[in-house]
């Protein structure tokens, strides 16, 4: 099992070298820095500049995590700005999940996680002792890489967290239902149908549904896990264009494979590789002009 | 056989080394050609198909077998059969029902006891069927006169060789004694002959009977109900007489209040209980005031009064119409009747009742435990050497065979529980115990408890099979672990917990073992449920179907004709336990087009 997995790790740093051969000029530098990531050295992340300008809606600081003896995400530091679509990439197995479900504490559901460091929402501390993870959560929203609808009527799985919160004024769900489902571009579908069983739903109407769950509570920050890895063209772009819409008004935190995604939706974007965040910096620049030779290496399909 | 097929064999190893090319190479030919044909065979899977599908339809056989007996027979019994005369040489004559044939192989010194003509004609009959003889079972009822039930008749003692349907046999089905063939001679009234012969008596039984089936049903009512409700009321003063002696001792102001409160009541229903008793009795004698006189077979004559008469009908003369309201009435009877002449005619009402309720009972019990269980096993408990030992317990507790659970109920339920209860809350009735013995209440735990493995394992599985994503993405809402599981996890779940529940239930609505210890009974005063505060009694006994056919079966008088109602019972037993669980499956099904419609 351990061996398995070891040997998963070492194969995109063996990769990489193969690609760093074939520009022999300028690879010196990169290949050296994978290996030495692959080897267990410290390296620091780079961070670019426009990132300081901004205003954090989530902090991350030194944070370590360890699913028993292994350690998945070593030394992550990195500010989310607020009202700004961030991306995660990197390769398979590099952390993302991870990283993404350690921000809502989901990671506490299993028992062999243990972590270091912390995380600021808003200035408050999410890793504190006193935090109430309840709480917590109610104020982050997610979306996970496979729908999944509860086995309940649309409109119950819409206003879910508000149930959960106690709410059971009628109007009230009733208007927090309609919004959340306009903003996740649902309404005009379902909304003769809000009574039906939500599994009776498309795939992609699905997460869509999800979607405007997520949104339901308003939440300080939405966090998406591949939310279109199981979706076909239409439904990725109806969801592509609504995570455009709610940029602005939501804090996005959002993991993908899909490197025309990344650049069509997000502000910024992280790279990470192995555990450990390698360049972070504005779209733009992380796509066309990346401080880091391994970053474009990866951008470029190179490697990863 | 055998021993050249073991010759070729030893020549065959015994061959020398020097065996000439060409036969070494034929053998090897042959070899791979077979086994060639061997692999294709498996490789098709033909054989094994084959074995799989005989299981199949063996069991299949089984099952079908096994139902169509239980169908066909319990079907059957209430069909009205004619009545045959059987004139035999001896002088002797039956009428009666066949109640069934055989053909069996007699022993030679029976045909030397015979009469010569007898024996002629048996030893006749063996040369033509292979050595048989052909007998009939017959159901000559009359016990009273008879002091027998049924005969054996064979083909060879019948005068003619044949038996005849005299048209004006008549079977009459009394409150005791069983059956009774015979043909009316005369109608009488107060002893007096007011009509005869069988035409005009048969018709002016038709006319008075049904009258005397109304006071009869009255009858019983008031011997039932309001007589039971009187006792109530006595017994009620008494115990509450009792409770003041125990409490505040004989002779204290308490006492004596009750005292005379409970002789009041006495005197009160001292009068009641004269004119109940009174209008029983007139309409006991009303109902004796009309007879007929029938005569027998064997020329004796019988008089029976209509009120003994349940139900009467001339065999041989109903028309096709008539048999089929003859088959109604006596189902409605089986169905909705207490049962009689210890318990081989009449109904089993209270079995159904006592089965119904008790599978209930046992089922709301049984599943909110199983399920309280399965859910902390489940989603609570950190798995572990501690959860493994607990569901290996569970899943050898399933294994418990039924009477250990009897014994475990009696010992517990009963008499330690059972036995606390009566010295805390029902002293007053001391000695007799009240729920210090069996019953409705401790055979539902009992039977809850050998249930309950069935509903904590596939609540179990049930559980398991809600996918994680649905868990985490309430917690990511927000959700604390009883928010998901009440909201998410148990709806998700419940048609799995609900084929559970219908396995429990099937389970034991048809055990028997347990509940003779712990609560089931041959014969049932009351229900557990009736007009009488508080209504529902948990600490009674019942009947139940299961023990009523045990009774029926193995410890009846009169087996011969219990066995017929056996089968009866059976198939009511079988068709309950079915209405039960496509209650439950019906609900599943709903539940399940509720949360788990069609997904992509
Ligand atoms: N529950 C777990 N227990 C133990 N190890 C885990 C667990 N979940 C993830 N890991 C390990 O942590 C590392 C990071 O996993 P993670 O799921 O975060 O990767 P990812 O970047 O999301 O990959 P992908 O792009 O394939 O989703 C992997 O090596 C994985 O094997
Ligand atoms: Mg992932």
């Amino acid at each position: 099992m351990s061996q398995q997995k070891e040997t998963s790790m070492e194969q995109p740093a063996m990769r990489a070298e193969a690609g760093g051969q074939g520009h022999a000029a300028a690879a010196g530098k990169g290949e050296s820095r994978l290996e030495a990531i692959a080897a267990g050295a410290t390296i620091e992340a780079d961070i670019h500049p426009e990132l300081r300008a901004e205003d954090a809606v989530l902090e991350i600081q030194d944070f370590n995590l360890w699913y028993g003896d292994k350690q998945a995400l070593y030394d992550i530091a990195m500010p989310v700005p607020r009202g700004k679509v961030t991306a995660l990439i990197g390769p398979s197995g590099c952390g993302k999940s991870t990283l993404l479900r350690s921000v809502n504490r989901l990671n506490d559901l299993i028992d062999s996680v243990r972590i270091e460091g912390d995380m600021l929402l808003n200035g408050d501390s999410i890793y504190g002792r006193s935090v109430d993870v309840i709480e917590l959560r109610r104020r982050m929203g997610m979306v996970f890489q496979k729908s999944n609808p509860f086995p309940m009527s649309i409109f119950e799985n819409v206003v879910y967290p508000l149930r959960i919160d106690g709410e059971g004024n009628r109007n009230v769900l009733k208007e927090v239902c309609e919004r959340s489902l306009k903003g996740s571009a649902l309404w005009e579908e379902v909304q003769d149908r809000l009574g039906d069983s939500a599994l009776g739903m498309s795939g992609g109407q699905q997460q869509r549904l999800c979607i405007a769950r997520a949104i339901a509570a308003e939440p300080e920050v939405l966090l998406m896990d591949e939310p279109c890895s199981a979706l076909d063209p239409i439904a990725t772009s109806k969801i592509e264009e609504l995570i455009t819409d709610l940029r602005g008004e939501y804090s996005i935190l959002i993991v993908t494979h899909n490197m025309q995604q990344a650049s069509r939706v997000s502000d910024y974007t992280a790279f990470m590789y192995l555990g450990r965040l390698i360049e972070y910096g504005p779209t733009a620049e992380i796509f066309t002009n990346p401080h880091l030779k391994e970053t474009e290496d990866y951008i470029t399909g190179r490697f990863g | 056989m055998s021993s050249r097929a073991v010759t070729t064999r030893s020549e065959a190893t015994a061959r020398p080394a020097g065996t000439p090319p060409g036969r070494l190479d034929h053998g090897v030919r042959q070899r791979t050609r077979r086994s060639r044909v061997v692999t294709s065979m498996l490789a098709q899977g033909e054989p094994l198909m084959w074995l799989t599908g005989g299981g199949l339809v063996l069991c299949c056989v089984m099952i079908v077998g096994l139902l169509g007996l239980v169908f066909y027979e319990g079907f059957r019994t209430f069909w009205p059969q004619p009545v045959e005369s059987f004139e035999l040489v001896d002088g002797q004559t039956y009428w009666g029902e066949v109640s069934r044939s055989e053909e069996f192989s007699p022993e030679p010194s029976l045909l030397e006891n015979l009469d010569p003509a007898a024996a002629e004609a048996a030893r006749a009959e063996m040369a033509e069927h292979e050595g048989e003889l052909r007998r009939h079972l017959v159901r000559t009822g009359n016990f009273d006169l008879t002091s027998e039930h049924f005969n054996w008749v064979s083909d060879y003692e019948l005068v003619d060789g044949q038996p005849t349907r005299p048209e004006w046999a008549i079977v009459i089905e009394r409150l005791s004694w069983g059956r009774f063939y015979g043909q009316p001679v005369a109608f009488l009234e107060d002893g007096d002959v007011v009509v005869e012969g069988a035409d005009a008596v048969w018709d002016r039984y038709r006319a008075e009977h049904p009258v005397v089936r109304d006071r009869y049903d009255r009858m019983r009512h008031l011997e039932t109900h309001a007589m039971a409700r009187l006792n109530h009321r006595v017994e009620q003063a008494r115990l509450e007489r009792r409770q003041a002696e125990l409490d505040h001792g004989l002779d204290s102001p308490e006492w004596r209040a009750a005292d005379a409160a409970a002789r009041q009541v006495e005197e009160e229903t001292a009068q009641q209980f004269a004119d109940l008793t009174d209008e029983i009795e007139a309409l006991r004698a009303e109902n004796a005031r009309q007879a007929m006189r029938l005569e027998t077979a064997t020329g004796q004559t019988a008089e029976i009064s209509l009120g003994e008469i349940v139900r009467a009908y001339p065999a041989n003369q109903v028309s096709t119409w008539d048999k089929i309201s003859l088959y109604a009435s006596r189902w409605s009877e089986f169905l909705t009747d207490e049962p009689r002449e210890a318990n081989s005619e009449g109904g089993v009402y209270p079995a159904i009742f006592g089965t119904v309720v008790m599978t209930l009972i046992m089922s709301l019990l049984v599943v909110p435990f199983g399920v309280l269980a399965a859910l902390y096993l489940r989603e609570y408990a950190k798995a572990g050497t501690m959860v493994s030992a607990v569901r290996i317990s569970i899943n050898n507790l399933a294994g418990v065979p039924s009477i250990v659970f009897g014994v475990f109920g009696l010992g517990f339920f009963s008499y330690i529980i059972g036995g606390a209860m009566d010295q805390a809350f029902f002293a007053a009735k001391l000695p007799s115990p009240t729920y210090g013995t069996g019953g409705l209440l401790w055979a539902s735990l009992t039977l809850a408890l050998l249930t309950l493995p069935v509903v904590i394992v596939a609540t179990e599985e049930a559980l398991a099979a809600v996918p994680n994503s649905m868990r985490e993405g309430s917690y990511a809402c927000g959700a604390s672990k009883w928010q998901t599981i009440q909201r998410i996890v148990l709806p998700r779940a419940m048609p799995g917990i609900m084929t559970g529940t219908i396995l429990a239930m099937a389970r034991g609505a048809g055990e028997v073992a347990p509940l003779m210890l712990v609560g089931a009974v041959k014969l049932a005063p009351e229900l557990p449920i009736d007009g009488i505060p508080p209504f529902i009694h948990p600490e009674r006994s019942f009947m139940h179907l299961g023990f009523h056919i045990y009774d029926l079966g193995f410890q009846s008088q009169n087996s011969e004709a219990a066995k017929p109602m056996v089968f009866t019972t059976t198939l009511l037993l079988i068709l309950i336990i079915t209405g039960l669980n496509l209650a439950a499956i019906w609900l599943r099904t709903r539940l399940r087009r509720k949360f788990v419609a069609n997904q992509f």
